[in-house]
């Protein structure tokens, strides 16, 4: 574990903590913006460039601008909501949040990186992903693209007919 | 390659040699980092006096021409000025996040210098993903804006980060697809192997991609979107001081205001930096018999051609109302940044000579002349229907 | 086609532009404190107390009858009235003012007091660089910095100086040939 590491993960740890603890809707998404941030950061000093930076472009530029948006446009911005949640929600948070790390843990610790320690990082340029996702993974990019083609168009048709109802 | 033109790297190298070897690591980031905190901040003070007599002259005034021989001491005295301001913050503002937008802005504004080339070997990073990085940054300065907007507690403020932040997602689309043409045809996503592609010449001409119809199109739509990107006028809603005032910085003053400011303009020499290194070629010359000119001089040139570029559009244009800003980045910039991306593909697959040339701009002159049709004969001005105002 | 209104518009800035450097009328701005331009006559800008002669005391033309003050919309000249009496032009006996003071700070330019002095002695200057750098007994002007000599006034405001000079000759004549006549009823 070297220094870097540390700090990056201190970062987005806390960022995340703060996510989850602070009172105004806003404040809680700015956290999670520095903790998506820390994230990509960790990725960049793992050597994953370009995962390191779709993550920065993708998730602080454009989900955590969403969120923020949405906070505003639903006037939560401003509001003193109550504790968030009582007891036994809490307690079902709890089981579900550590559900999910028991499994990450146990994927992780059973595959095969973990226990062939000779076996070097494999170093993917963005030449080779580029090749990739253009020849062995065409497919399921064209599917995404077109769901989320479809998406973005079923978006629009949801705003539009809101518009005409109220004329 | 001549002294002059490596003059900087020689003396980098020179004092890192000359520093202890513990610290020599220290050194080399310290001389890569300095440079470009001090080199840009200067030039924002340059261009801000430019940018003043330069819209004095274009509306037939002197502009400022008292402090110093013909006013060049102006930013000094403005320095001093915003120092010596009182530094207000609103009372019910949130008091942290009012302090740490200018900062955030700040610091994401001098991050994308690290992968500008300014020269030959002169460039702090040379990431593999230099545009990326480039465009990863510039996607968090939004946040800045919205950070300021939000935490003044002003709805003039808020206003003018809501614009912002539209204004800045609309037009970062265009501004992406215009550069994923370069990308195609240099192959590359590192900016010292783009430039490095358009350094070499045929003929007289050099292989600059904005010489081709498809790079010419692309490096329009480029400035463009940058205009908007950095909230220049003709795009300069955010700020819009007839109708919102300043928009997000109206509740800064003193020191705060100065570093927007400075963010901003820093902002766009980033941006035009990006533009000179995608389509112009970056430090290369322009002619074959010019090259014994050193690369920096180039670069920073060209960046004082397009930043005079800026000020004389912002000397000329209106500033455009919301719902035309928005047809016009969705309506027209969006399908032409499309068709450039797919005249560029066909100009890489092409072989050499005049059918490319034709075709490239056959796509480019056919699609512009079919959106322009449609941006200008959609301006009929319908009944406004309130939603939320009954 | 689009774009073309874009591009007639920046040839027109970029002729403005040059055009300034080429044709110096185009500039139409005073460089103010080097060049300025000739004052209107009919400028005011904070009134002043005339006197005639050479003599600032003598000669002062306010009786200190204190209408101006009690015009004074915002309230900014303060008189004390004398004790003595003095002659005025005409030789009759009058009060004159002891205190006379206007602050400039307060004065909003009406030209009221101009407009209610049946004596003629009060009438805007047009001066109008009156900043200091004391900003309380800098701007509270006293009855030696108001007073200014007739030809000031008659070289400010020639026309209707002139007019005021030929009305008060002939009520000084009128006042003259009054005292003339008057001994000569006696002594029938």
């Amino acid at each position: 574990m070297s220094a870097p590491f540390i700090i990056l993960a201190a970062v987005t740890l806390v960022g995340a903590c703060a996510a989850m603890l602070l009172r105004g809707l806003v404040h809680c998404a700015l956290a999670l913006a520095v903790a998506f941030a820390g994230i990509g950061a960790l990725y960049l000093n793992l050597g994953a460039q370009f995962l390191g930076l779709a993550q920065l472009l993708v998730y602080v530029g454009a989900i955590a601008v969403l969120i923020v948006f949405v906070v505003l446009l639903t006037r939560g911005g401003d509001s003193d909501s109550p504790p968030l949640s009582p007891a036994p929600r809490q307690f079902t948070g709890i089981l579900v949040a550590g559900a999910i790390f028991a499994i990450l843990a146990w994927a992780i610790f059973h595959s095969f990186a973990i226990h062939t320690p000779g076996m070097p990082a494999p170093q993917a340029t963005i030449r080779q992903l580029g090749a990739a996702l253009m020849e062995s993974y065409a497919l399921p990019l064209e599917v995404i693209g077109l769901m989320l083609t479809a998406a973005l168009i079923g978006a629009v048709i949801v705003a539009m007919k809101e518009k005409q109802g109220t004329q | 390659m001549q002294p002059s033109d490596q003059v900087f790297v020689l003396l980098k190298h020179w004092l890192v040699g000359r520093s202890p070897a513990v610290m020599q690591p220290g050194v080399s980031i310290l001389l890569t980092i300095v440079p470009i905190l001090l080199i840009f901040p200067v030039l924002f003070a340059v261009t801000t006096v430019l940018e003043r007599k330069g819209l004095g002259r274009i509306q037939n005034r002197y502009g400022p021409n008292r402090v110093g021989p013909y006013g060049i001491l102006q930013p000094l005295a403005d320095g001093l000025k915003s120092l010596t301001k009182e530094d207000i913050v609103p009372s019910s503002a949130d008091r942290t996040v009012h302090f740490l937008a200018p900062l955030v802005l700040l610091a994401v504004a001098f991050l994308p210098y690290a992968v500008l080339p300014m020269g030959r070997n002169m460039v702090a990073v040379n990431l593999d993903s230099g545009v990326l990085f480039f465009f990863a940054i510039g996607a968090i300065s939004e946040l800045s804006v919205f950070m300021a907007g939000w935490s003044s507690r002003n709805k003039y403020s808020l206003l003018g980060a809501m614009r912002a932040v539209a204004q800045m997602i609309s037009y970062e689309v265009p501004l992406l697809l215009s550069s994923i043409a370069v990308i195609m045809a240099a192959g590359s996503l590192s900016t010292v192997e783009i430039v490095e592609k358009q350094s070499g010449f045929s003929g007289i001409f050099p292989h600059w991609y904005v010489l081709t119809p498809w790079g010419f199109a692309g490096f329009i739509l480029f400035m463009i979107a940058a205009t908007a990107e950095t909230n220049r006028s003709p795009f300069d809603l955010p700020e819009g001081e007839s109708e919102i005032i300043a928009g997000y910085y109206i509740e800064y003053s003193g020191f705060k205001f100065a570093l927007f400011f400075l963010g901003e303009y820093l902002g766009m020499f980033a941006i035009s930096g990006l533009g000179i290194t995608l389509f112009l070629g970056g430090w290369s010359a322009p002619l074959p018999f010019l090259t014994w000119v050193p690369s920096w001089i180039w670069f920073f040139g060209k960046l004082l051609g397009l930043i005079i570029g800026f000020i004389w559009v912002r000397g000329t244009l209106p500033r455009l109302r919301m719902d035309q800003l928005m047809n016009f980045a969705w309506k027209f910039m969006l399908p032409m940044a499309l068709v450039v991306v797919v005249s560029a593909g066909a100009w890489r697959f092409l072989p050499q000579g005049v059918t490319r040339w034709l075709v490239s701009m056959v796509f480019i002159a056919a699609a512009y002349v079919l959106l322009a049709r449609g941006v200008e004969t959609r301006n009929k001005i319908a009944k406004r229907t309130y939603r939320f105002a009954e | 086609m689009l774009g073309e209104g874009i591009v007639k518009g920046l040839a027109e800035t970029a002729r403005n532009f040059l055009g300034s450097f080429i044709e110096k009328d185009r500039l139409v701005t005073v460089q103010y404190p080097e060049e300025r331009l000739p004052v209107v006559e009919a400028a005011r800008m904070f009134p002043f107390l005339i006197y005639d002669g050479v003599d600032q005391e003598e000669g002062l033309r306010c009786v200190a009858c204190q209408i101006c003050e009690k015009e004074c919309p915002p309230q900014c000249i303060h008189i004390e009235k004398s004790k003595d009496k003095k002659p005025d032009f005409i030789g009759k006996q009058q009060f004159y003012p002891a205190v006379f003071d206007i602050d400039v700070s307060v004065c909003m330019s009406c030209q009221i007091c101009v407009e209610v002095c049946p004596f003629d002695a009060i009438r805007m200057d047009n001066e109008f660089e009156l900043s200091t750098d004391d900003r309380f007994a800098g701007l509270l002007w006293p009855k030696e910095k108001l007073a200014m000599p007739n030809e000031h006034y008659l070289a400010i405001h020639p026309t209707e100086a002139t007019e005021v000079e030929a009305r008060r000759a002939e009520e000084k004549a009128q006042a003259e040939a009054k005292k003339a006549s008057q001994p000569a009823a006696v002594a029938k």
